[in-house]
């Protein structure tokens, strides 16, 4: 924790982005990203059933909610890597209905995974300059001309190194993907996806399995992209973290947008606490199941008496 | 036991056409395979389309041989295209059953005795040699020429020195592609297609191109094996097809010389154990066998040593000891 140490200065958060009363569906000031009847179902489970959203521009956006409640589904329909049942979406004004992943990537909506994907056995470097888009000796024919490639390779090279320096992967360059940790995956990842210069980038749970040292840089890259005029919209479960750097919060449960808001007012919402942290998050699990001593409060007694009954009617089926 | 023949007649197979052909489709493989990560298991189907497609040429539509081989490269296109638009869109196994089905599809078809009058069927196709045998712009000479183990006749050089360039020119062709942005694309195919179409990259359109180029070169392995011998559909087998992934694996797959090298490899020793062990048998070495299965058990060895490869040097023998660090 060298050059983290410094304590984070906080960043003024982006208000007034939405018109009118916050609630699921709000119309935003400037949105970026507007969907509208988005359903997606496999089999007879509805993942996805999106009424009407948008995304603020130039804003930071969080989307929590439980696990299953379709935050990835809805990235992977946004981004083109799933097809919805029905439903339309516009990103910058153009629809993006039935346009494929890659053609979306171009447009400037470029995406991470929850599970980073580094290519293994490109080196780090290769990695990068994979990122940038429109390369000249990407085409088949002019691969083999290097006189029609070389300068722009170059110029790609030398944006690929800035960009690993301010990333501080600038040592492993010439590394194999494969060799890095999980945390400086992350990190691969992310600075690969700014080499195409997107306008907004998608972070599917960018802080899973990062030590709590690299939080606080990978928190400051994420902050930056804002700063840089890009767009930000991040799946997250880490509270603390929506809370530090999301302008703007949409949860999400069973497929629905079930509220919107600032961080500090949709978290106590009735509906996003009992969505997200389940209806007995104040109870201490540990003196229900009697490990821990401590007093069995009126909340304790119920869960208790829940999960009783809960055994009866099985005991009872079996 | 004449040793010495045995080592010459091992070391004649270095050039034989049959090699070359061997060494272009390991090369082609090397494409789809170590490169783009496509599991082609209808490698003998692609040389038999080139293989056919130029012998038919000739014997049907009486065109000239280059023309012929142009052909025999078009029909791969055409059929990398069929197998490729169903199956690039789905995973990378299904590419592999459908291949190995299109294959075997391939050899039935010139197989069956329906089109016996164009393929020949069992009998395979023979006597389309005339044009480019005159072609051959080397001074007459009778008998065999060349020095040690390397006495060809004028035909064979002719068919050797055509084998070896189209061998240099392709090399240098993968290496080309393989060292540009083109390259590192389809090298993060290979790694994970989905991070690769987040970056912008129309994945499908590359694996097609990767697909098309490597056939193209097993196809030209076909016609430059077709312009030595004869076609025989007994030729272009499912094994066929795994003989060139051991040459393959042997190299190593994601090299651009590995495939050269394994492929030479494969036949000199193929050739010294057939050649070896029938020798052993005459002379009351391996008494258990007869001559003819002595034959038979060079392939079980060749399984054993692809099994071997695979368990122990995954990498092959010019493979990056790093990459094997990583290997899944």
């Amino acid at each position: 924790m060298s050059s983290d140490a410094t304590a984070p200065v906080s960043r003024p958060k982006t208000t007034g982005l939405h018109v009118g009363d916050a609630r699921p569906g709000v119309p935003k000031v400037d949105p970026i990203i507007v969907a509208d009847g988005v359903r997606r179902q496999f089999g007879g489970l509805t993942a996805v059933d999106v009424e009407h959203v948008e995304i603020p521009r130039g804003a930071i956006t969080a989307l929590i909610g439980p696990n299953g409640a379709g935050k990835t589904t809805f990235f992977n329909l946004l981004t083109g890597f799933d097809k919805p049942n029905e439903g339309t979406w516009s990103f910058d004004g153009k629809s993006l209905s039935g346009v494929p992943a890659f053609r979306v990537a171009r447009l400037g909506l470029v995406r991470t995974f929850q599970l980073t994907k580094a290519l293994g056995l490109l080196t780090v470097l290769e990695n990068m300059k994979l990122g940038a888009t429109g390369q000249r000796g990407e085409r088949f024919w002019s691969s083999f001309l290097p006189f029609a490639w070389r300068r722009q390779d170059a110029e790609i090279e030398a944006k690929a190194r800035e960009l690993l320096v301010k990333f501080k992967l600038d040592a492993k360059a010439p590394d194999f993907a494969a060799s890095l940790s999980g945390g400086q995956r992350k990190l691969l990842e992310m600075a690969r996806a700014l080499m195409s210069e997107p306008k907004l980038v998608m972070l599917d749970e960018p802080m899973a399995g990062v030590n709590p040292a690299l939080t606080q840089s990978l928190l400051d890259h994420i902050l930056d992209l804002k700063d840089q005029g890009m767009t930000v919209l991040f799946v997250e479960h880490d509270m603390h973290m929506v809370r530090h750097i999301a302008d703007w919060v949409i949860v999400m449960a069973e497929g629905r947008v079930v509220a919107e808001g600032p961080p500090d007012t949709v978290m106590k919402e009735q509906a996003v606490i009992d969505a997200y942290l389940g209806a007995h998050q104040d109870v201490d699990l540990g003196v229900v199941t009697g490990r821990v001593a401590g007093e069995h409060t009126t909340a304790e007694a119920e869960l208790l008496e829940e999960i009783e009954v809960a055994a009866d009617v099985e005991e009872g089926e079996a | 036991m004449d040793i010495l023949q045995i080592l010459s007649n091992t070391l004649a197979q270095i050039l034989s056409p049959t090699t070359i052909g061997f060494v272009l489709a390991a090369i082609g493989l090397a494409v789809h395979f170590g490169f783009t990560g496509l599991l082609n298991m209808g490698v003998a189907g692609f040389m038999a389309v080139g293989a056919y497609g130029f012998a038919i040429s000739i014997l049907t539509f009486g065109l000239p041989w280059w023309l012929a081989a142009l052909i025999g490269i078009g029909a791969a296109v055409v059929f990398a295209l069929i197998l490729g638009i169903p199956t690039l869109r789905l995973r990378g196994d299904y590419l592999s059953i459908v291949t190995i089905a299109a294959a075997e599809v391939v050899r039935l078809l010139f197989l069956t005795t329906a089109f016996k009058d164009v393929t020949g069927s069992a009998d395979g196709l023979s006597g389309f040699h005339t044009g480019f045998r005159a072609s051959n712009p080397l001074p007459q000479f009778s008998g065999n020429a060349g020095f040690g183990p390397w006495s060809y006749s004028r035909d064979q050089w002719w068919v050797i020195i055509i084998g070896v360039a189209v061998v240099i020119v392709t090399v240098l062709f993968v290496w080309a592609l393989m060292r540009s942005p083109w390259g590192r694309v389809i090298k993060g195919i290979r790694e994970d297609e989905d991070a690769v179409r987040a970056l912008g990259k129309n994945v499908f359109s590359f694996k097609m191109q990767a697909l098309v180029v490597g056939g193209v070169i097993i196809a030209l392995g076909g016609i430059v094996t077709a312009m030595g011998t004869n076609v025989n559909p007994n030729v272009y087998v499912t094994s066929q097809t795994f003989y060139i992934w051991t040459a393959l694996l042997l190299g190593g797959a994601a090299t651009i010389f590995g495939p050269v090298l394994g492929a030479v490899l494969f036949w000199v020793v193929r050739a010294f154990l057939s050649n070896l062990l029938p020798a052993l048998v005459n002379i009351g070495a391996l008494p258990f066998l007869s001559g003819e299965q002595a034959q038979m058990l060079v392939f079980v060895l060749i399984g054993i040593a692809l099994m071997l490869l695979v368990i122990f040097r995954p990498q092959g023998i010019l493979g990056n000891r790093k990459e094997l660090t990583f290997v899944k």
